[in-house]
């Protein structure tokens, strides 16, 4: 029985803290956030120094070739050092695509750049203002050429390359396009969370090659969905961490009517009730690292349950966290609004939580927990 | 990471599944009431006997007292078996889980070998006289007395909320000896004789309509001096290792469950549909799904530690208020599901289970515990928060206000 990561999978965390708290992650996003960019490209580079980003690429591709456990462990760190880079996007979301359903040519060609980082991917799905559905994508294929507008596409100023999801003669495809060919025009669109940036993308006749079989799209971005859920949970508990830490810090050091403000019970239940949702959302995150690592059929649900219970927590600790810091909470000074911010992106980027609800009662539906 | 055994772990687990195997019935679904119209107690006694005569009453405790030295990772794999299979529960615990420890801590070899044993082997049942109408949530404020005399103390006062009290044999038992000094330094710990003359059980009618706790009279109850446990003037220290105690005991609610709630939604009707397509509904199994995993899964990471021989971190903390409300949110939905008629008692088990999740579950947020003195356990002990400032700091007993209780 072991619900735990091992002594390495531990040192690699503890490495990876050092590192961001070493570069000031947290003051870096403050910056991106008040510049007129989406992320930090000087971090960026040295994440990808460190090898972070071929971690799961294995090693006849250039990478590191560790497993998603390692990953997590990252993920989690990112997460509680807000860092403004777009890992998620281009580690846990594309590279995990093309390691998956690429063509070994494709492998080829691609992981190892990822590894150097003279490729940074992302994918495109939403088109609107509401979430995307496999009856509701309107961006087309034909002959390989795409047409199309998306919205909302993370992490594009530094992405080099993009899954575009889109519809094709025989339902829906995964395509991968380079960003930089004439055919598409980018924009950056402001968003509620400016540390890490949002795009639309208009393509007129974009080339395009096919990632997994025509037609199955749909299918293959739900897997790479829920492969990502487990990721992006451990970003969530690892800000709810520091938001929880920065309340209960707050809370210690301010005083009102002559003590400190912690020891009011309106409080200390609000820091307890914020350390139950982190602690369940912990626990379901190891058992879906643990799905996620030992290829379970059990991941649909373990990752629904583990990405559930992170979004209600971080959201919980982030605004409870302003909450605990009165007005100054409110300020643009404090840092507060940058985890509140954030948890609302890692919340929204792949799919609301309430659609993430309803894909983990539709997994239990098939699978019958009872 | 893994949920494998260890092959000893797996060659234990065996050992115990063999046994339950031979022994007990494994649980198939709605059996929950096949103790229904029995001896109870009597039936609970027999499985005690039982379990004592394997080695499987007391597994930790040492070969003298009747348990086998298991670790505590063993414990918990027995304990895991056991809940598989379909044995009475909810006689011994008390005695067993709070009791034990402390005798086994204070009490002198003689009395160990003389108690521990019989307590093991269900023979004498134990309850603890903590809580007192004055004294719940702060029950270091309790006021129930015990004057020296000779070689013995005389106790008088009340104790209330005593689970078991009208069929147990003995008790632990926390009194003042000193009403002048401060509340926490002027208490001692006894343990007696329930059928001691001035010993009075009066059973309290709960919200269930059922009886399962008491209000204890002690009317010039005559204690040996020779069982007390600890010094004079120890017993809050004392006391402390029995609650802690009971919070690894009162952990887990028992009662419908998600499962209960999911299988429930896909059969019963919703205006001609059924009920688990309605998206509140499919939200709220979401959520309920997330607690009962994160509970389960926090557990996992308890016994990780175990497993390697470490001390678990804090987390098993959240159990209790996770799974009591848990509890009681799926009580009422199975109700609200029945609309009107879900007032009407009726034999359907399932039905049933629902409704005594929604009656049981308000007791369960206060025993061993109310959710809101865990929560202020969780913020002092876990966050490091600073304790509330108290009224009575540095008061002698007697002058601390206590309103018209």
């Amino acid at each position: 029985m072991n619900l735990d990561f091992s002594e390495d999978q531990k040192f690699l965390q503890s490495e990876a803290k050092k590192f961001l708290e070493k570069e000031e992650s947290v003051k870096r996003s403050r910056k991106v956030l008040e510049g007129t960019g989406s992320f930090d490209n000087d971090l960026w580079q040295k994440i990808i120094e460190l090898g972070w980003t071929g971690i799961r690429i294995p090693e006849e591709y250039e990478g590191l070739g560790l497993g998603h456990l390692e990953l997590c462990v990252i993920a989690e760190e990112l997460g509680r050092h807000l860092a403004p880079v777009p890992f998620s996007s281009s580690v846990y979301l594309f590279t995990e695509a093309v390691i998956k359903y690429g063509s070994e040519e494709l492998k080829k060609e691609i992981l190892p750049k990822l590894v150097t980082g003279e490729v940074v991917g992302t994918i495109a799905v939403t088109e609107d203002f509401l979430a995307p559905t496999n009856n509701n994508i309107k961006t087309e294929v034909s002959n390989d050429l795409i047409s199309g507008t998306k919205i909302a596409v993370p992490d594009c100023e530094a992405a080099t390359h993009s899954i575009i999801v889109c519809k094709s003669s025989r339902g829906i495809d995964l395509r991968l396009v380079d960003l930089s060919c004439k055919e598409v025009s980018i924009n950056q669109v402001e968003n509620i969370d400016g540390s890490r940036g949002h795009y639309s993308l208009e393509m007129k006749q974009v080339p395009s090659a096919l990632i997994g079989d025509e037609g199955n799209g749909w299918i293959l971005y739900e897997s790479i969905i829920n492969q990502g859920a487990v990721l992006f949970s451990f970003e969530q508990i690892g800000g709810s961490q520091a938001a929880l830490d920065m309340a209960v810090n707050y809370a210690n050091e301010r005083y009102a009517f002559g003590k400190p403000i912690g020891s009011y019970q309106g409080i200390k239940h609000k820091l307890a009730d914020m350390y139950v949702a982190l602690t369940l959302a912990k626990s379901n995150s190891y058992y879906a690292a643990w799905a996620l690592s030992s290829e379970s059929s059990d991941l649909p649900v373990a990752a629904a349950t583990a990405r559930v219970s992170a979004t209600k927590a971080y959201e919980l600790c982030s605004k409870e966290n302003i909450q605990t810091h009165g007005g100054n909470g409110y300020t643009w000074e404090y840092d507060c609004h940058l985890f509140y911010k954030r948890s609302k992106l890692l919340s929204l980027n792949i799919g609301s939580l309430a659609n993430w609800k309803e894909k983990l009662v539709s997994n239990l539906e098939q699978s019958n927990i009872n | 990471m893994d949920f494998k055994d260890t092959p000893e772990q797996a060659k234990f687990r065996k050992t115990c599944r063999d046994w339950l195997e031979k022994n007990a019935k494994l649980k198939t679904g709605f059996e929950k009431n096949e103790f229904a119209n029995i001896d109870f107690l009597q039936v609970a006694k027999e499985w005690q006997k039982k379990k004592y005569d394997a080695g499987w009453a007391m597994l930790h405790w040492p070969k003298e007292f009747g348990g086998i030295g298991a670790s505590a990772i063993e414990r918990i794999i027995w304990a895991e078996e056991e809940s598989k299979f379909n044995v009475p529960k909810g006689i011994f615990e008390i005695g067993l889980g709070m009791a034990g420890p402390v005798m086994m801590e204070y009490a002198t070899e003689e009395q160990k070998a003389r108690y521990l044993p019989a307590m093991a082997e269900g023979k004498e049942i134990w309850c603890q006289l903590f809580s007192e109408p004055s004294a719940g949530s702060d029950v270091a404020g309790l006021r129930s007395k015990a004057v020296k005399d000779g070689d013995n103390w005389i106790i008088n006062g009340q104790k209330v909320w005593t689970s078991g009290a009208h069929f147990s044999d003995y008790g632990i038992l926390v009194v003042r000896h000193d009403p002048n000094l401060e509340k926490h330094k002027g208490m001692t710990f006894f343990f007696l004789d329930m059928k001691s003359p001035g010993v009075e059980v009066k059973p309290i009618k709960q919200i269930t309509g059922g009886s399962s706790f008491n209000e204890v009279y002690f009317t010039d109850v005559v204690v040996p001096d020779s069982q007390r446990l600890g010094e004079v003037g120890d017993g809050w220290k004392v006391a402390i290792t029995t609650l802690m105690n009971e919070r690894l005991a009162v952990g887990d609610a028992n009662g419908a469950d998600v499962e209960d709630a999911f299988r429930w939604a896909k059969k019963q009707d919703d205006s001609g549909e059924p009920l688990i397509n309605n998206k509140s509904v499919r939200s709220s199994i979401a959520d309920w799904y997330c607690e009962a995993n994160g509970l389960k899964n926090t557990k996992l990471r308890t016994m990780s530690a175990l497993s390697r021989g470490e001390t678990p971190g804090p987390e098993a903390s959240i159990t209790k208020i996770v799974s009591a409300n848990k509890l009681q949110n799926i009580g009422a939905f199975g109700m609200d599901s029945l609309d009107m008629a879900g007032m009407l008692k009726t034999d359907d088990p399932e039905i049933q289970s629902f409704q005594n999740a929604w009656l049981g579950a308000p007791g369960l947020r206060i025993a061993g515990g109310t959710d809101e003195i865990l929560k202020n356990i969780i913020a002092e002990r876990v966050l490091g928060l600073p304790q509330d400032a108290r009224a009575d700091k540095g008061m002698p007993y007697k002058d601390i206000p206590s309103g018209n209780s």
